[in-house]
Parts: C-alpha cells; structure tokens; sequence
C-alpha cells in the first residue's frame, strides 16, 4: 500500500500566528495552496506591527543581537527545506549573521557626543523609525526578502512584508523558520497574495513610517512614492540583493534608510 | 508721606539705529554670481511687517530664472566639486567672517524684514549663522570621516527652499554644509523675507566665490514649484509647513532626486511636579514666545503634571504679563510682529477656533502699535486633546495647556500627534528625564531647557515632521552619494 502524503497548508503570518487570510481567499502554486491575503490583513497586519515595535525597540541591543543570531540558527537548520538552491540559503544566513552583530554597533557608528558652544550634555543617537513595510522581490526568493528584512530588524525596527506574488512559498517557509526562532510575535508579518493590491494598501496606510521597495517595478516604485508623501513615509527603493555582498556592502545605507536620529540636550551644572 | 503700593517698570526706548544698514531700492536675481534682471521683469516690494511699509523691491523669479540659474549652477559645479576640500572651505571661512563682520546689519536687516525682536536676529539668528558656516567649511577637506569612512561625492546641483521664520540662519544651515560636500545650490527664500539672502549674495560676491556656486532666487511659490521640477536638481531640500513638503514629496515621486524634508511641528513641553518651578516658566515663556512662536519646533503643547497646574499656571501668567510687545527694533523688546498678514489671519483663525470649541483664552493686555501685524502672547486652558489648538500647528504667540496624572500618560499625550520634531522635559530627576526622553518620538529633546541650537547637533523630526537631519555630521549625508 502506498503512503498518501500529508499536504502542507502554507499561511499568513501576522502577530505571530499562522492565520489564513480573513478573506478567505487562496491561490495555488507548485500544487500548494496559499493564502490570497486583503488589504483588511494589511491593516491586521500593521496593527500588529505597531503593538510590537515599541517592545521590540525596547530591548536591549544585545538581546535583539541573540534574536536575529537565532533566527539565522533557526534558518541554517532548514535549509533544505526552503525550496531554493542551498547556496541561497547559506547567503541568507550569513546575511541575518550580518545584521545581527550590526545591533549593538549602529550607535557607535552613527551616533555620538555633540561639542555644542554651551554648557550641555548633548548627544545624537540612532532610534528606529517604527513599523516598515517591506516589497520583496521576485527573484532571489529567500535571499532577496532576507536582505531587505534583516536590516530593518536590526535597527529596531518591526516589519510587513509583502512576498513575491509569482512565488511566495520561500517566504512563507521563512515565516515557519522565524516562527520557531524567539523572534517575537508582530516583529516580522509576512503576505502573500497579489502584490499590487497590497502594496498600495500598505503604502498608503497611516500609521506605516517608512518603505522599503525591492520589488523593481517603476511603475509600482513610482506609486508607492505617492503614497508615502501623504504622511511623509521614509522610503527606499533598492534592487534585489543577488548576493551576500550585494546585502551587506551598503549595510550603513540600508540600515540609515530605516533609521532616526534623536537629538537630547540635559544642561550641565545650573 | 505718599506710600508706594506698587512699581510701574517702565522702560525708555532703545531702538536699534539702522544708520549702518545698506539697502539698495531694487534687488534683482542672483544668477552666476551677478545680480540679473528677472526675464518676465516683475519686482514686488518687501513689507516691514512692524510698520506695513515697503523696504526693497525684490524680483520674483520666473520659470526662465530659475532654468537660467540651473545651467549656470550646472556649469560651476564639476570645477566647485573638483576643487580641493581644503579650498572650498576656505570659501566658506571667508563668508562666516563676514558674517561676522556685517553682523550688526544683518541683524537690523532681518529684524526690519522679518518683525523678529533685534535681540533674538542679534544674540540668536545671525551668530548662529555664521557659526554653520564655521562648522562646516571645517567639514571640506574631512568628509570620508564624516560618513563613516565611506567613499563619497557630491550630488550635483541642489535646490534649497527656506522659510520666513529664520530666514539667514535656514539659509545657512542649507548652504553650509551643501557646499562644503561639493555641491552647487540654488536658494529660494521665502516670499516675506528676502532680504538678508540677498545681503549674503553680496556677502558670497565679496568672498570671491566661483560664479554659479551660489545662486537666490527670490519669488513665491511658484519659484519654489519650478525649481522643485526643474531637470538637472538632483536634490531638494526643504523647510517650512506639512503641506508643502507633502506636495514636493509627491511632485518628486518616481524620481531619483533626492528629498529631505523639515517640515511642522507640534512639539510636546512636559513639566512634571518635581520641576524646578520658576525655571520651567522661563523655559515654557522661551519655548512658545521666541520669535512670536514662528518656530518650527515650538513648545506649542504644554503639559502640566495636574499636580502643579494651578501654580505654574499662574507663574505663567504673571511672566507672561511682563512680556514686552512692540517694536522690533527695540533692545528691549520681548515679541516683535508677526510676519505677515497671511500669518496674522491664520493665528487669528486658529484661536477663534479654541475659543468656539470650548476652551479658555487669555491674552495679554498690552498697547499694540496701530500699523503692522500683530498678535498678544495668549495662553489657552481648558484644552482637550481633540481640540484643533492641541492637534493643529499655530505658529505663532499662543501655547495650549493640556494636563496628565502620570509618566506614562505624558508620553502617551506627547507622542499623540502627526508630528514628532521636538518635546521639552521639565523634571530635577535625571533618571526620569532619561527614561522619557527615550520614549519620546521626536528628533530633539531638550531636557530643563528650550529652544538650544548648535551647528554640531543634528536637528530634523520624526513622522510628519520630516525626514533627514541638518547640523553635525549628520547634516553631510544628504548632500553626498556613496561611491562603490
């Protein structure tokens, strides 16, 4: 008697949970059904990002340092299980290695004690812009979405992602690596489903602070430009990382693209 | 024997004199280090907004200006960026000492166009200026250290767009570090306050600076608008309302040039009951009544621990009715004019709308000159946090006192707004002062002080209030392109 193979449902991931999406809408792929996700997931999704960013922004850098060390543990253990070439993954993981050891260095690099002409302690520090949303790229699929996510993390900030809408399952396999790393709930919530429905839903949403734009399309880049300047959204267009090097040599660009820099003044004696 | 109940502080008046001021009747367009005829041949006056009479004529540059001004930067730049760090911050040494050296005028000058007290353009605006300028022509010939060891170059030609509120200092702060990456720039000053731009044309005249390095540009919006889309501006950087910067944000969309944006603010003044009580007031006086509240980063949202409401509430009030308004020129003079009779109209507007949805006015009494534009230091209680006075950008004299119980509910109330430019923290305690400063999302924070600038601290907002950063060196990267 033959085996029948137990079939995998790939979901959404929002908040930290595997969710279909509210919808009820799928498409299908490679003989796997996923999640068609809604502009009304985009707003679940962003919710859930907003929830998460300040206790992700509020732990140490350390700790956030471990997290993205461990969720590179978590991806290097099932790496072939991604469904692209070994190869690709190994770059994705060196790259979360990458951005891990970035967390407890972008002060030092970017910020820094102002010589102001008064008696102030004054100094400048890098913050994280708040909740991100990310269009990954179509090709390369685990590596392109890595490199566009790991920075973003590493500065402190949380993200939505919207995934390859031709070929979404590496991403969501992702989402089952991270989801057993301690990457907490909300800190990353990946999309699939058609991009341009949901791009512009989470371009244009109010309480989104920045984009990160990989996905290559200048019409969609253009649009997305729109959108933003409605309530003044940081945005970066990029192309995707080939490589690891491709990720990692504007590693400062990347990471400034995602980042603030407060300004405090406390007097000095009076 | 007469008993004196009370003293009347009266004060003699103490103009500025304006013997030493150089005004020509006509300024035309500085293009390619001359000044030029507008193409379309249009001068409109600038007003002394304290008087209501005209006190230059300025051109207003056309879509011919301003595609003129862009070939001729456009020509200047490769030799400007070409030249050696260290030379072209000499340039920009020779314009900080004659700063320096004209400083006097250049105070009366953007005291008589602008209505700021003399005081502030004096002790505030133009040292300030030329301290930018000193800051950094130091960076030229140091820029791989400022960007963290990175290869970079300069952009090219960038278009800078400035308001009426500080109007040499913005200009500076544009300029400075723009040309010190090897950049050309056009400038456009605001519609109101032309003139001391215009006073630093000649200033980069005088300094012998390359044709074409330096460009102004005066006009309205319009000049902003088609220098914004002009071909070959490979960067705009902006100051002044939401509004506009949501405009140029759009008009931009789909291109590659480059956008910082420091736009409106809301800013948070936090005075917790552990305060010391007096110095907060004088902090709170500064934070909303410097420059007539024409200030991006206003302290424009008060809040009191409930605590202490009633007492600092009332301190307030007494400081505030001491405040001296009137003649600009005055040494004396606390708040000077408003800027503009657009401006006046929106302050009005605003405060009959905090009147109408319920909340509490009260405005000094003080004599107010018959002519010119002004408006009396007024404080409103009673203000909930829906309120258009607690969510709207003023800009001008009025502060909105709201109140909260605890730490948290500080900061909730602080970051609840669209902008995120600065907050003020008023509290003897630094551990607590550390904590809420981290929590605050606004790019300055200013802890028992108000209002402090400096050429070596990095200034810019969060959300609403723009992106990027000017003074330090994080004022260098949005003028400089990586090199791989």
């Amino acid at each position: 008697m033959t085996r029948l193979t137990v079939r995998k449902t790939y979901k959404l991931w929002i908040g930290g949970a595997f969710v279909r999406s509210e919808s009820g809408r799928y498409d299908e792929t490679d003989g796997f059904n996923f999640p068609r996700a809604s502009r009304k997931d985009v707003r679940d999704a962003v919710a859930a990002a907003r929830k998460a960013a300040g206790p992700w922004s509020a732990r140490t850098a350390y700790n956030r340092g471990q997290i993205l060390y461990r969720a590179a543990e978590a991806l290097e253990s099932r790496a072939s299980v991604m469904g692209v070439p070994r190869e690709e993954v190994d770059a994705a993981v060196d790259v979360l290695l990458h951005y891990a050891g970035w967390t407890d260095k972008l002060h030092a690099v970017l910020g820094g004690v102002n010589p102001v002409a008064a008696p102030f302690l004054s100094f400048s520090l890098p913050e994280p812009t708040g909740v991100v949303g990310i269009i990954a790229p179509d090709a390369p699929l685990l590596l392109g979405l890595v490199a566009e996510l790991a920075p973003v993390l590493a500065a402190g900030n949380v993200a939505v992602a919207i995934l390859s809408e031709t070929a979404p399952l590496p991403g969501l396999d992702l989402a089952e690596a991270l989801g057993v790393s301690d990457v907490p709930g909300g800190v990353v919530n990946l999309l699939s489903g058609r991009r341009d429905e949901l791009a512009k839903a989470l371009g244009a949403h109010r309480d989104l602070n920045a984009i990160v734009d990989a996905a290559g399309d200048p019409g969609l880049s253009a649009e997305l430009d729109r959108l933003a300047a409605e309530t003044i959204k940081r945005v970066r267009h990029g192309s995707a990382a080939m490589t690891y090097e491709d990720a990692t040599d504007d590693a400062l660009e990347r990471l400034e693209a995602v980042t603030e820099l407060k300004t405090a003044w406390h007097p000095v004696g009076a | 024997m007469s008993i004196r109940t009370s003293v009347v502080w009266d004060y003699a008046p103490a103009p500025e004199s304006a013997d030493h001021v150089r005004l020509r009747d006509r300024y035309g367009l500085f293009i390619d280090g001359d000044f030029r005829d507008p193409v379309a041949g249009t001068y409109e006056p600038t007003i002394n907004p304290a008087t209501e009479e005209p006190i230059a004529e300025v051109a207003y540059a056309g879509p011919d200006d301003v595609s003129a001004a862009v070939e001729a930067a456009y020509a200047a730049q490769p030799k400007w960026g070409a030249l050696p760090g260290l030379e072209r911050g000499k340039y920009l040494y020779r314009i900080a000492r004659l700063i320096q050296e004209r400083a006097r005028e250049l105070a009366v000058v953007e005291t008589i166009d602008g209505g700021k007290p003399l005081r502030e353009s004096r002790d505030v605006d133009i040292p300030l200026a030329a301290s930018h300028f000193f800051h950094y022509a130091g960076w030229a010939d140091k820029l791989r250290y400022g960007v963290n060891a990175r290869e970079v170059a300069p952009l090219g030609v960038v278009g800078q767009i400035v308001p009426w509120n500080f109007p040499l200092l913005m200009a500076a702060w544009k300029l400075a570090p723009a040309l010190a990456c090897g950049n050309v720039a056009i400038l456009k000053p605001a519609e109101t306050t032309p003139l001391t731009a215009l006073l630093l044309a000649e200033i980069c005249q005088e300094a012998e600076l390359p044709p074409g390095v330096v460009s102004i540009l005066t006009g309205n919006g319009d000049t902003g608008s088609a220098l914004v889309r002009s071909n070959k501006i490979k960067k705009i950087a902006f100051t002044g309302s939401t509004a506009v910067g949501r405009e140029i944000q759009a008009a931009l969309a789909g291109t590659d040039v480059r956008l910082t944006l420091e736009l409106g603010g809301k800013s948070a003044n936090i005075v917790f009951e552990d305060a010391a009580l007096d110095q907060a007031v004088e902090g709170i006086v500064n934070g909303i009544f410097f420059n007539q509240g024409h200030v991006c980063c206003a302290g424009s949202r008060l809040l009191i621990q409930e605590s202490v409401r009633d007492e600092v509430i009332a301190k307030l009030w007494q400081r505030m009715r001491r405040l001296r308004v009137g003649d600009p020129l005055d040494k004396n003079t606390d708040v000077g004019a408003i800027n503009s009779a657009e401006q006046l109209s929106r302050i009005e507007a605003l405060v009959v709308a905090g009147e109408e949805e319920g909340a509490t006015r009260q405005s000094i009494e003080c004599e107010l000159p018959e002519r010119g534009y002004w408006f009396a230091p007024t404080l409103f209680t009673d203000v909930s946090p829906a309120h258009r006075i607690a969510v709207e950008e003023i800009f001008g004299p009025v502060v909105s006192v709201l109140t909260f119980r605890t730490q948290a509910e500080a900061i909730e109330k602080a970051n609840n707004s669209r902008y995120g430019l600065a907050a003020g923290i008023w509290t003897d305690k630094g551990a607590k002062a550390f904590e809420v400063a981290s929590a605050l999302q606004a790019g300055v924070v200013w802890q028992n002080t108000y209002n402090h600038f400096d050429p070596t601290a990095a200034f810019g907002g969060y959300k609403e209030s723009g992106f990027g950063r000017e003074g330090g060196p994080a004022g260098l990267r949005p003028y400089l392109e990586v090199v791989r």
